[in-house]
């Protein structure tokens, strides 16, 4: 295993980002519809799940679609002010500024994580946000965790092959101590 | 018949969990009567290689406490494994990765580097390293290699049970060996925790507010703490809401905040991620800058809700080391 920075690979072939989205009911969802139902096209790169609210987002949401192979996350909620509950949007906008640190520290680009109010007109913005937000994604190649989780646990199936070869285990290495 | 044996071995730790075997005072007088202890290097004189001949699952239980971040640890991690009926993650390393854990935010080599080369207090002008092979006086000695990744006990071999803490309570211990030993045991893979938040057992519950808002945060170290009030009510980080209970709030009760150290509860995936999202949602400001000008209050993300469980985190690890 190398220190170097895995997404000095090369993207493999065929490749495109697998972006979840996050989009709350009452805006964001309903402007993807709108752009469904106007015809509008753009990547087709998202997994949307909807929610009632993008203040339901919890950050673990956000972790776990990156552990499980996304290659970016997109959070959809109402304008400021607009929000259905009230302060949803807000206290989603409060958990994404700190989550952006987070995931910042742990080496993750800011670009594959993103925030954005929709109103339900703005079917046009869905498109614009997606198609940008792809872009983006596809120079930075993917992040691809779970291959990482396995490049990181080689040094250990090392090991215990070694293990299984060594008729007396752990003797010979440890007798110094 | 014979009494059933018992193991206790220490990976990346820094003690603290044996100064709980020993915390358990007289009361460790009993468990010693009841059991055989064929393994503790920090107290008693035991060799590797005995363990290794004995036969598998001959040892009834061993605590290991202490994260696995070299070769050697993984190697004891496996041996023990084998050799024991119960293998238990003692503390929050074993458990959740805990201080040590921490190391997963940098490269092996800028470790390697600072340690031996860089820090303020090394005189080492050759910039020796230590070699995992080396020849002195015609012996060829072995070190162990740090790895690249600091791991939980679960991450390295099958784990049965989790007793967490850093360090774990006298009390959870003695009521986990006692469990053991009267065999009144949970389902494999269970913590041998109380599974509600801290705050159920917290002495300052009842100052908890049903809602709270968070106009600035402040560090301990910067105000004076009310002793009766909740330290949330005061602007401190307190991870309570998102911490196991079972050690009884001792932090609290000594006018500090909890740090997270029991980990989080059955259903929380990711301990720092709940806490931002119990903790950040109850900001008062509403503009981006505002916000962030709160969060500042909170100037290591990592160290302060992942101060314990990095390694158990779903992302483990700075991902571009």
């Amino acid at each position: 295993m190398s220190d170097a920075p895995s997404p000095a690979n090369p993207a493999p072939r065929g490749w495109s980002p697998r972006i979840v989205a996050f989009f709350c009911n009452w805006c964001t969802y309903t402007a993807a519809d709108l752009a469904g139902v106007s015809r509008i096209k753009y990547a087709s790169n998202t997994c949307t799940i909807r929610l009632m609210c993008s203040g339901r987002v919890d950050p673990q949401f956000i972790v776990e679609a990156f552990a499980k192979g996304a290659d970016g996350v997109l959070i959809g909620g109402c304008h400021p002010n607009d929000c259905h509950y009230a302060e949803g949007n807000y206290k989603c906008l409060r958990r994404f500024r700190m989550i952006q640190r987070v995931l910042g520290d742990l080496g993750i680009a800011q670009d594959r994580l993103r925030l954005e109010w929709i109103s339900a007109a703005e079917g046009d913005k869905v498109k614009t946000v997606i198609n940008e937000m792809v872009e983006k994604i596809q120079k930075l190649g993917p992040l691809n965790m779970p291959q990482r989780f396995e490049e990181w646990d080689r040094e250990m199936t090392e090991l215990e092959h070694s293990i299984h070869q060594a008729a007396v285990p752990a003797e010979k290495e440890i007798s110094h101590v | 018949m014979s009494k059933p044996k018992i193991a206790f071995y220490w990976c990346a730790s820094c003690g603290g969990c044996e100064e709980t075997v020993v915390d358990l005072a007289e009361d460790i007088l009993g468990v010693v009567e009841k059991v055989d202890i064929v393994l503790w290097p920090v107290a008693m004189d035991f060799k590797y290689k005995d363990v290794a001949a004995m036969p598998d699952k001959s040892i009834f239980a061993t605590l290991l406490n202490g994260a696995i971040r070299s070769s050697e640890q993984e190697e004891m991690a496996r041996l023990l494994r084998a050799k024991s009926r119960y293998l238990i993650a003692y503390g929050s390393c074993a458990c959740t990765g805990g201080i040590p854990g921490l190391a997963n935010q940098f490269a092996r080599e800028d470790i390697l580097k600072f340690n031996y080369e860089d820090a303020p207090s090394v005189v080492n002008e050759a910039k020796t390293r230590p070699q995992l092979v080396f020849e002195e006086n015609g012996r060829k000695p072995h070190l162990p290699e740090l790895r690249h990744v600091v791991r939980t006990l679960d991450q390295v071999v099958d784990v049965d049970y989790y007793i967490p803490g850093c360090p774990p309570t006298p009390k959870i211990t003695k009521a986990a060996v006692g469990a053991l030993l009267e065999g009144r045991l949970p389902p494999k893979g269970a913590v041998l925790a109380p599974d509600i938040a801290l705050c159920e057992e917290c002495p300052r519950r009842d100052s908890k507010p049903t809602d709270l808002a968070f106009a600035e945060f402040k560090r301990p170290h910067q105000k004076l703490i009310d002793p009766q009030l909740c330290l949330l009510a005061q602007g401190i980080v307190c991870m309570g809401p998102s911490t196991r209970q079972g050690c009884g709030a001792q932090c609290i009760s000594g006018n500090m905040p909890c740090t997270g150290c029991f980990g989080g509860t059955d259903r929380v995936k990711s301990q720092g991620a709940k806490m931002i999202s119990s903790l950040c949602s109850a900001i008062t400001a509403k503009e981006e800058k505002e916000i962030d000008r709160v969060l500042e209050g909170i100037p290591d993300p990592i160290g302060t809700f992942y101060r314990y469980s990095l390694p158990r985190s779903l992302l483990r690890r700075k991902v571009d080391l």
